[in-house]
């Protein structure tokens, strides 16, 4: 029998009540009095020297307050980066100066080059249109190994070139990697790429600055993953106002995916201009803008090499990735194709010696950062297509090959300095093989082939490192800011509670499955709990929603704290029952002493403290609200192996997925029904991802898909029904809830299997293909085909 | 500025629109009616879609005086008249078929328009009749399962086949 409520329950959503009626509140839905609108003319060259800007014009435009251009911004803070990389030769990355609006030199399309303030949102896009400028092109650097060559043109010229790190890991390993390589009775060699993404939540970003004088208060409404963040970020560095005069606001979120984490020029803009014009300044950004300014996602092209032994154990693994940076460093931009990127090359093998290089490259392009993922993708995308190619190559089972080369004993400390807590790889592949009904392959391959379809089947395993981070491993290695959370419970007198938590909920439910626990451990109604979220005027320092985190690391505060509260109120029940501390048990909502029938309950514990007539107020303060600050002791490692099959058409080269299964070990589940769509999301990006999606520039650096009839989305009918399994459980070791987060497992582990069923379905059809690169558009799969 | 007026949710509505006005703004901004969204500037998203005069209308594709003496309905006239959810909310959140609701009034609007077309669509008519909306989150397998719910079809059953 299913739990009705608490932890494993599938509660239904109380958030959803305000999503279906129109009564949500995100951040185009507030308006204030006295409200200006902005319009930021961007930069339509991707590179090009500033001669001269006239606002003149524009300025004398009907309802225009100001217009600014960089020169506002002189002595204003640049945009910082929240992560120093450094490269193999112990040097710190290039780190060029990012301005809020483009100071000297354009060097994407879509930089701002001049913001119009104006009363209407029309007036401010008409009088744009009014600003006169002069814009020397200069040649832009879109293509990263063209970047590189000695004679490009320089994104920054007060640079040492494009390069921004080459970097190595574990750098002191890669001799003992290329002799094994060397020394192998076989190594399978792939040249792939990943594709360049826009993560597109579908609500595009909008900021709304304000500021009172009487109180000389900064408020910035944003769409953001973590307010926190974004004020310490935008106070402390870029426009210096304190904390304590600096309040932001993340309402109702309408998706993020990583979009939404790094601190953007838009939001320093407003909240600057608010200040400089004593009203409220809004933008709300256009989808095409969202597609020039909102950081991109992926990007890498790699090539990597597998060297197997005689047995076809994998022996060792080289990578050499080219990892775009765009034109300036976005937030956590430099964390991405490294830490979270090299630390994962170990996938779910026992592969003995790893050695990753990555060289991140500045261009003439939106700067990237992480998308859903962020990293991880791009590792196991790399891993598993080359195992697949591996097993073909040596006339083996793909599973086989897995399996033979599985992790199977926990801990495991991997050579690329991670330790996987807990799992079973072999548990998932053998729930994958029972759900995607793999025996059953065979026949309905022969079934599409009587209908002239090739038919394809995919497999795949990943492991991602989520439950980010332990702060003091991350500070080794470059992170700028600390990566706890944290949570205030707070009791009131008649027993409800309000939970203030560091996490962000933009549609991962967090209102609905945080209640979950805390009834769980205090037996009393979900309904009794509400959580407070994205305001950073009410809600202690945490650092917000992203890398499968929320649970593991706030859920983990929360329940310190809620600890914490189970303690104090201890100490009054036995007050009030006149008993021994040790003596006390919460059970369903009642305080007990142990073997009696004495009991006092919750409500009347509670209020109590804040009526603390007959209370021991010589031990125990009044009121019940405590406080918790939870730093992971490690990353958490959820893992899996999902199935795909595909059919193509060999007339047209479409490809369409026919079935999907996810077999997912995300260790212990609150709510299964939420992480059943988390998998589910994250499927179809990874579909959208390697059959769709493709953010593409030319070659002079103008981005040509940057509206949804350029930039292919998953829609309806591109995508099946799909199986998702979770009963694959190995709780993580070191938070209080044994989670280990679902958030990215879909979007990590659909794209490999994806691509490797379509190989599969092109060999069926003596097509010898090795690979083509996503997106597998029926173009690219009809041009394979042709050889 | 023109005076445009019309009834929206059952009520008399007028506002003050420039000839460029597009409905889904002048929901918004005139009438304060902000469960309407917009996600795109191309049409694609459906994510503002609304029902005029019994149809559904990506409200981006209108000029708000276009919309002058119609019948407007929008997601916040969907309720049942006690305030409840109604059948196709209710099966939204009953198969979790939304996460950030953001693109959800406009999927709500659109599946509510298939089903009074077709009231018991397969799930290929389904995913066809809602490729204008698209949802980045929870990659249509719970909107799909709403709708069929909705339309009062078995699907659990449906969706494991």
């Amino acid at each position: 029998m299913p739990k009705d409520h608490g932890i494993g329950a599938a509660s239904k959503r109380r958030e959803d009540v305000r999503f279906l009626t129109g009564t949500g509140n995100y951040t185009d839905d507030i308006n204030l009095p006295r409200q200006l609108y902005v319009h930021f003319l961007r930069s339509d060259v991707a590179h090009g020297e500033i001669r001269h800007i006239d606002t003149g014009a524009a300025e004398a435009m009907p309802g225009v307050k100001r217009v600014f251009t960089g020169k506002d911004f002189e002595g204003v803070g640049g945009l910082p980066c929240g992560w120093q990389v450094t490269d193999r030769h112990g040097q710190p990355m290039q780190e060029p100066a990012h301005p809020v609006i483009a100071q000297g030199k354009v060097r994407y399309v879509g930089e701002i080059l001049a913001a119009v303030v104006a009363d209407s949102r029309e007036r401010a896009r008409d009088a744009a249109e009014a600003i006169e400028f002069d814009i020397a092109e200069l040649p832009a650097v879109v293509d990263m190994k063209a970047a590189l060559a000695p004679d490009a043109p320089k994104v920054h010229d007060d640079l040492d070139g494009n390069l921004c790190y080459d970097w190595g890991f574990v750098e002191e390993n890669r001799e003992t990697v290329d002799a094994a390589i060397r020394e192998a009775a076989h190594v399978t060699t792939l040249e792939l790429v990943n594709n360049r993404l826009v993560a597109n939540p579908m609500e595009p970003r909008v900021a709304v600055g304000d500021y009172s004088r009487a109180d000389d208060q900064s408020t910035l409404y944003t769409t953001s993953q973590n307010p926190h963040v974004i004020r310490l970020l935008m106070g402390a560095f870029v426009l210096g106002i304190p904390e304590h005069k600096l309040r932001v606001v993340a309402p109702d979120v309408g998706g993020g995916f990583g979009s939404k984490i790094f601190h953007y020029a838009e939001e320093a803009f407003c909240t600057f201009a608010a200040r400089q014009l004593g009203r409220p300044v809004k933008w709300t950004s256009t989808r095409s803008e969202a597609f020039m300014s909102d950081a991109h996602g992926r990007d890498h092209v790699t090539k990597i090499e597998l060297a197997l032994d005689a047995d076809n154990n994998f022996t060792a693994l080289r990578t050499e990735t080219h990892a775009n940076m765009g034109a300036y460093l976005s937030t956590f931009a430099p964390s991405v194709p490294t830490w979270l990127h090299g630390t994962l090359m170990a996938g779910n093998y026992k592969t003995p010696n790893i050695y990753v290089n990555v060289k991140a490259v500045f261009t003439n392009t939106v700067p990237v950062d992480a998308y859903r993922g962020a990293g991880r993708p791009e590792a196991t995308f790399q891993l598993e297509r080359v195992i697949d190619k591996a097993a073909r190559e040596l006339g083996v089972d793909p599973i086989a090959l897995r399996r033979q080369n599985f992790v199977t004993e926990f801990p495991y400390a991997t050579p690329v300095a991670v330790e996987y807590d807990t799992g079973d790889y072999n548990a998932t592949m053998d729930k994958l093989e029972e759900i995607a009904d793999i025996k059953g392959f065979a026949a309905r391959r022969k079934e599409s082939e009587a209908r002239g379809k090739l038919r394809g089947l995919g497999v795949n395993a990943y492991i991602e490192a989520c439950g980010i981070a332990p702060s003091n491993l991350v500070g080794q290695l470059g992170a700028r800011a600390g990566l706890y959370d944290a949570a205030t419970v707070r009791v009131n007198a008649t027993g409800s509670i309000s939970v203030m938590v560091g996490a962000h909920s933009h549609g991962q439910g967090h209102e609905t499955a945080f209640p979950q626990v805390i009834s769980e451990m205090l037996g009393i109604g979900e309904d009794q709990v509400e959580i407070v979220h994205g305001d950073t005027s009410k809600i202690p320092f945490g650092m917000g929603t992203y890398g499968s985190r929320s649970l593991a690391v706030c859920g983990s505060a929360m329940v310190r704290a809620t600890e914490k509260v189970v303690a104090k109120a201890k100490k009054i029940a036995a007050h009030l029952l006149e008993a021994a501390e040790a003596d006390i048990e919460l059970r369903d909502g009642k305080f007990t002493v142990a073997g009696t029938d004495k009991e006092v309950a919750w409500g009347d514990v509670t209020l109590a403290a804040y009526v603390p007539h007959n209370y021991p107020l010589e031990d125990v303060e009044p009121g019940l609200e405590e406080t918790a600050f939870y730093d992971p002791a490690n990353f958490t490692y959820p893992a899996g192996a999902y199935a795909c099959e595909v059919e193509v058409d060999p007339e047209t080269g479409k490809v369409t997925i026919e079935r999907f299964a996810a077999a997912d070990d995300f260790g212990n589940v609150i709510n299964p029904m939420i992480v059943d769509g988390q998998v589910h999301g994250g499927l179809a990006q990874g579909i959208g991802q390697a059959l769709l999606e493709n953010c593409a520039y030319d070659e002079n650096g103008q981005l040509v898909s940057a509206s949804y009839m350029d930039y292919a989305m998953p829609r309806a009918d591109d995508v099946p029904f799909y199986t998702v399994d979770h009963s694959c459980q190995t709780p993580c070791t070191h938070n209080p809830l044994g989670v280990k987060g679902c958030g990215e497992a879909g979007a990590i582990g659909s794209p490999p299997t994806i691509v490797n069923a379509v190989i599969d379905a092109l060999h069926s059809g003596g097509h010898k293909v090795d690979h083509i690169d996503m997106p597998l558009t029926p173009s690219r799969v009809w041009a394979a085909m042709q050889g | 500025m023109t005076k445009v007026s019309m009834t929206v949710n059952g009520e008399a509505a007028e506002g003050e629109a420039e000839g460029r006005t597009l409905l889904v703004e002048f929901l918004r901004e005139e009438l304060g009616l902000t469960g309407t969204h917009v996600g795109c500037d191309t049409s694609q998203c459906g994510a503002c879609v609304v029902h005029v005069d019994g149809r559904a209308v990506k409200a981006c594709t209108m000029f708000a005086l276009e919309a002058e003496g119609a019948e407007v309905r929008t997601i916040e006239g969907m309720a049942n008249a006690d305030g409840s959810l109604n059948v196709v909310q209710q099966a939204f959140q009953d198969h979790h078929g939304l996460q950030c609701g953001f693109c959800t009034p406009g999927m709500v609007m659109s599946a509510a328009a298939l089903l009074d077309e077709t009231p018991r669509p397969s799930e290929a008519e389904i995913r066809d009749y809602l490729e204008g909306n698209i949802c980045r989150c929870t990659g249509y397998h719970n909107i799909v399962k709403a709708v069929l719910a909705a339309s009062g079809q078995d699907a659990e059953r449906i969706a494991a086949e």
